[in-house]
Formats: C-alpha cells, sequence, structure tokens
C-alpha cells in the first residue's frame, strides 16, 4: 500500500482497538457487548495486516497465537458457567458475584466476566479465519 | 416508520437482485454490501442499536474478506445456458415459492399486531431483569443471564468454525 494509507492507519489502528476494548467493558451499561467488540478489535488487527502487507512467517507464528488465546477464553466461559454450579446452590450458569448498584462499571455480578472473555475468543476467532485465509494464499503461491 | 422500512427493505431486495444478475463479480460482492447495510438501517430504526453495532461490524468485516478473495480469484462469473433440467428446476423453485407464500400470508393474518410481544416470557425480562441481573443493558442481562445457555452455544459454534477452516485451508502439516 502507499504511504498514506500505512500512515493513516498507524494512526488509526490504535483508536479502533481501544473502542473495542471500551465497547466490552461497557457491554452491561451501554449498547454492545462482547460480541461486536471482538469484531472491532480483530478489525483493528486486520486493518494492519491489509495495510502492510503479510510476512509469511511472522503471520504464522501470530495464527498459532490467536489459535492459543481463542481455546483458553473459551475454556474459562465453561469454567465461569461451571463456578455457579460449584458456588452455591445447583444452578449452571449462576450469577453468584454480588451486583452491587445498578449503572455503575463494576455491577452486575459475572457478567462482565462473560462479556470480556467472549470478546476475546470472538476477537482471535475472527482473526484466525482471516490469518488462515491469508496463510493459505501464500502456501499456495508458493 | 413502517413506510421508511418498507422503503429500505426494497432497495435490499434490488440490490440482492441485481448481486444474482451482475456480470462482474466485484460489483455483486459490493450489492450484497447494500443488504447488509439496509438491515443495519432497519435495525436502527427499530431501536435495536446493539444489532445495528454487530451487524455493521460484521457487515465490513465480511466485505473486506469477500472483496480480497474475489480480487485474488476471478471477476468473471461463469454462465451456463440451462437446458431441460434446468428449466424443470425452474418450475419447481416458482411452485415452492407460491406455496410458501401462501402459508406466511395465512401464518402472517394469526400474528398480532406489528411492535406486540405475544410471548409470555417478554414482560417478565422487560420489567425484572435490572432487579434479577444488575445490568442496566437489557440485551447483556438476557443474553448472559437468562439465555446462557444459547451464548454459550454461539461461542462454541465459533471455535467449531475456525477449527473446520484452519483443518479445510492447511496445506502443510505444521512440525
Amino acid at each position: 500500500m502507499t504511504m498514506i494509507v500505512k500512515k493513516t492507519t498507524q494512526l488509526i489502528a490504535g483508536l479502533i482497538f481501544l473502542y473495542g476494548i471500551y465497547v466490552i467493558i461497557h457491554g452491561h451499561l451501554t449498547p454492545g457487548g462482547g460480541f461486536a467488540g471482538g469484531v472491532i478489535i480483530a478489525g483493528s488487527f486486520i486493518l494492519l495486516i491489509l495495510a502492510f502487507g503479510s510476512d509469511f512467517l511472522r503471520l504464522t507464528r501470530e495464527e498459532a497465537g490467536s489459535t492459543l488465546y481463542e481455546n483458553l477464553a473459551i475454556l474459562i466461559v465453561v469454567f465461569l458457567a461451571v463456578s455457579g454450579l460449584l458456588a452455591t446452590g445447583k444452578i449452571f450458569f449462576l450469577n453468584w458475584i454480588p451486583k452491587g448498584t445498578p449503572g455503575e462499571l463494576v455491577s452486575a455480578g459475572i457478567l462482565p466476566l462473560y462479556n470480556i472473555f467472549v470478546g476475546i475468543e470472538v476477537a482471535a476467532s475472527v482473526l484466525t479465519i482471516f490469518l488462515a485465509l491469508v496463510i493459505f494464499k501464500e502456501e499456495l503461491a508458493e | 416508520m413502517e413506510t421508511a422500512i418498507c422503503i429500505i427493505a426494497g432497495l435490499m431486495i434490488i440490490g440482492a437482485l441485481y448481486a444474482i444478475h451482475a456480470k462482474d463479480l466485484l460489483s455483486a460482492v459490493i450489492a450484497c454490501g447494500i443488504v447488509g447495510y439496509g438491515l443495519v438501517i432497519c435495525f436502527l430504526l427499530l431501536k435495536a442499536p446493539d444489532l445495528a453495532i454487530v451487524q455493521i461490524v460484521v457487515e465490513t468485516i465480511t466485505l473486506i474478506i469477500m472483496v480480497a478473495v474475489v480480487l485474488d480469484s476471478s471477476r468473471e462469473e461463469h454462465f451456463v445456458k440451462p437446458d431441460g433440467k434446468g428449466y424443470m428446476s425452474m418450475a419447481a423453485a416458482v411452485v415452492m415459492t407460491a406455496v410458501l407464500l401462501y402459508f406466511f400470508i395465512l401464518a402472517v393474518g394469526m400474528l398480532d399486531p406489528f411492535g406486540s410481544g405475544s410471548l409470555r416470557m417478554a414482560s417478565q425480562y422487560i420489567n425484572g431483569a435490572v432487579e434479577l441481573t444488575g445490568s442496566v443493558n437489557l440485551v447483556t442481562g438476557v443474553v448472559f443471564d437468562f439465555r446462557g445457555y444459547d451464548t454459550l452455544g454461539e461461542a462454541t459454534i465459533l471455535v467449531t468454525a475456525v477449527l473446520g477452516v484452519i483443518t479445510i485451508l492447511r496445506l502443510k502439516g505444521r512440525k
């Protein structure tokens, strides 16, 4: 890509990443949540890859990392669901952490934790699919 | 508001029809984008900002991936002239559409008027969600608390989809 695209991407990608984190963390207060924020975060990485081109060896390493994060995040979501089973009573998906006052950033018990880990999982999944396509193209060209 | 939604739905149908008949695959992909972004405006008009955010982001990323795929492969679409079998399939499709449309109209006649909730659980969710879940955003309360199993299923489906993509697209084994 040209110089203009590269410079603009350098300036914007960080802001997009921060906006994704904002959407995830405020998921229980404002519209948005784990799924939307995760795709926004993946979008910032995809923008960087599209603007700066692909370095094959580095991308393979990135793909290994994003696969790992994706699997760990979905595992933690399952553990959070099981923690409701273990903490009190016999209810799967129980919201057992104290709820606090509605409307504050730290409130709603376990829901923000679900939002954060589902966000990580979605971001890593979308990024992994994109990286798999790019690596497939480069392997085909060799 | 209903007229606005009707106009946007009409535009979406025109975009979808153009996407089927376009000669150039790149313009077909961009015409598919009309459908997605029209849906975003519909969601905003229907006061569903959560859905609108997800739809606009997912639509943008799918469009980017589709454009990249089209630019790397061919931009021409192969057109095959339909033979006897093809005309039979077309007739079957038209008959099937007519039958489905008939039953659809029958079913719509029995529904409640547009906008009024017909589910018994809906009012319970709307009135009691903030006390029960502590979440001000009602959608998060429903998605992660009342319907937690659904969300777990969706997240698992995403992981399975990624596993499938990697399995199919891997040409060389990793050491």
